[in-house]
């Protein structure tokens, strides 16, 4: 490729010991023109302090609304590889498990059609392939589907599902986080491909309450597994534990949210019923305590980040479902269908199921979805002392 | 229930209504189900009916998904922010 294109501004972002963007696309820049322009535009913007990126809504593939994110470039007679710089989501496997067969594959298909640059994974957790012109769309997305992929969604529809790795490979996971993704993914497909809500719509699981896919703050549904049985506990290791030098008063019981752990210097109790599952005690001491062994999830609704209005946390909707099959599966579908349909017939344009909630009250929104109100729903104490109510007689 | 409104009766009503209100008003899903429920009677019509009328819209190009902001169904047009 011909002559390096100067970069002062980007340079800087390769200082430091941590992997860098500029490193990588400098790296394609070599054999591909694309990634070339783009750091060239890219330099440009930080020059100008302005991003160069017209947003495009048009652009897919046949029959699907989404999984295209189209961008053209504001300067295209400077940066005409980087005219057209069209984002493709791609349905992640759940769990994220590749083979490096695979990989190799998708990166080929991806040097093929496009700029070679991807970002494994994009925070939506799909696949993300960077950068490619309209008229490679179409066969980008046949050669995807010849060896088993999919696009992702975008827009006013589903979204990709994403889990933890779960029962794969973890110990703490309360039910098969991967089952039920894949399960998900099929249910919701005319959903995911034909955007049809008011906004977006995130299913995130985590298969205990570490929570390692962030499901409370992201997801509009976060299923979280949990148990409703005792912590199982070895108070040998326990022991251990204290033996190799863990202060246990300090660093565990003191730590304890629920404040319902003693530790006497020999055996440590825990009152269950006051446990409220943060898994603080099991991640300190992994092998003297675990989850207990009646296993299932909590299913909580309406996290989302800030874009119409500020970030919200999910809050409880259903403390306590056993997910062992695809029929408990389906109990789940119409409690979702439900809100979905609600929502559909309720909601503003742009608004997501969270705010939809704020607006309507809690108290509204269970009784028309037809969910009894339980306690745990109550995401905060109430902070307004100007509510009255009677005792009945 | 009276008897359902044909599917490419529903689609061809949908259609219209994006037509009419090209460059006026962008029509979300949501919408042209509303509007054809309005239209035709809920004891005609249905969401199903509506999901599959959009489909073959957009299944033979008459329609198109685009977003802006949210995600609409559209006659084909050259958008705005498109380079040659
Ligand atoms: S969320 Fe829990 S089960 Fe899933 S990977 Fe993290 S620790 Fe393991
Ligand atoms: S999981 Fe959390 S709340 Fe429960 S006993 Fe352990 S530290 Fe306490």
């Amino acid at each position: 490729m011909s002559e390096e294109v100067k970069t002062p501004k980007l340079d800087d972002l390769e200082k430091g010991p941590w992997p860098s963007f500029v490193s990588e696309i400098k790296t394609a820049a070599k054999t591909n023109k694309m990634a070339k322009d783009l750091l060239g535009q890219l330099e440009q913007s930080y020059e100008d302090k302005i991003g160069h990126w017209k947003h495009g809504g048009i652009v897919g593939v046949l029959g699907y609304g989404g999984g295209v994110i189209g961008r053209y470039s504001d300067l295209p007679d400077k940066f005409p590889n980087v005219s057209h710089f069209h984002t493709v989501r791609v349905n992640q496997p759940a769990g994220w498990y590749y083979t490096s067969d695979i990989l190799r594959k998708l990166c080929d298909i991806w040097e093929r059609h496009g700029s070679g640059l991807t970002n494994m994974h994009g925070s939506t957790g799909d696949m993300v392939l960077l950068g490619t012109t309209t008229d490679q769309l179409e066969s980008t997305f046949q050669e995807l589907t010849a060896i088993g992929f999919d696009l992702g969604g975008s827009g006013s529809a589903v979204r990709t599902p994403s889990c933890c790795c779960g029962q794969s490979r973890c110990e703490w996971a309360c039910y098969d986080t991967m089952k039920l993704t894949y399960d998900i993914t099929q249910h919701y497909q005319d959903e995911l491909h034909r955007p049809a809500f008011p906004y977006k719509w995130k299913f995130k699981m985590s298969g205990c309450p570490n929570d390692c896919v962030a499901s409370i703050a992201r997801a509009d549904i976060s299923i979280i597994g949990t148990w409703r049985d005792d912590i199982q506990l070895v108070q040998d290791e326990v022991r251990n534990y204290s033996k190799a030098g863990l202060d246990i008063n300090r660093d565990v019981v003191n730590n304890c949210p629920g404040k319902c752990m003693d530790w006497d210097g020999n055996n440590l109790a825990i009152e269950n019923e006051y446990c409220v599952k943060c898994m603080h005690c099991i991640n300190a001491m992994p092998k003297a305590l675990s989850p207990g062994k009646d296993r299932g999830a909590a299913i909580l609704i309406g996290s989302k980040a800030p874009i119409m209005q500020g970030a919200q946390l999910s809050s409880v909707l259903i403390p306590f479902v056993k997910l062992d099959d695809e029929e408990s599966y389906k109990d789940l579908y119409e409690v979702f269908d439900a809100i979905i349909d609600l929502w559909c017939e309720e909601g503003k344009s742009r608004e997501r199921i969270g705010e939809f909630i704020r607006r309507v009250g809690l108290a509204n929104f269970v009784e028309a979805i037809g969910l009894e109100p339980t306690p745990e729903m109550v995401g905060a104490p109430r902070d307004n002392p100007y509510i009255f109510y009677q005792i009945e007689k | 229930m009276a008897e359902s409104v044909k599917v490419e009766e529903v689609a061809d009503a949908m259609f219209r209504i994006i037509k009419e209100g090209q460059g006026l008003k962008k029509y979300k899903a949501t919408d042209l189900q509303k509007e054809m429920i309005e239209k035709f009677g809920a004891d005609r019509c249905n969401k199903d009916l509506c999901k599959k009328a959009i489909r073959i819209l957009i299944e033979s190009e008459r329609c198109v998904y685009t977003y802006f902001g949210g995600s609409f169904i559209e006659i084909p047009h050259r958008e705005a922010a498109a380079n040659d």
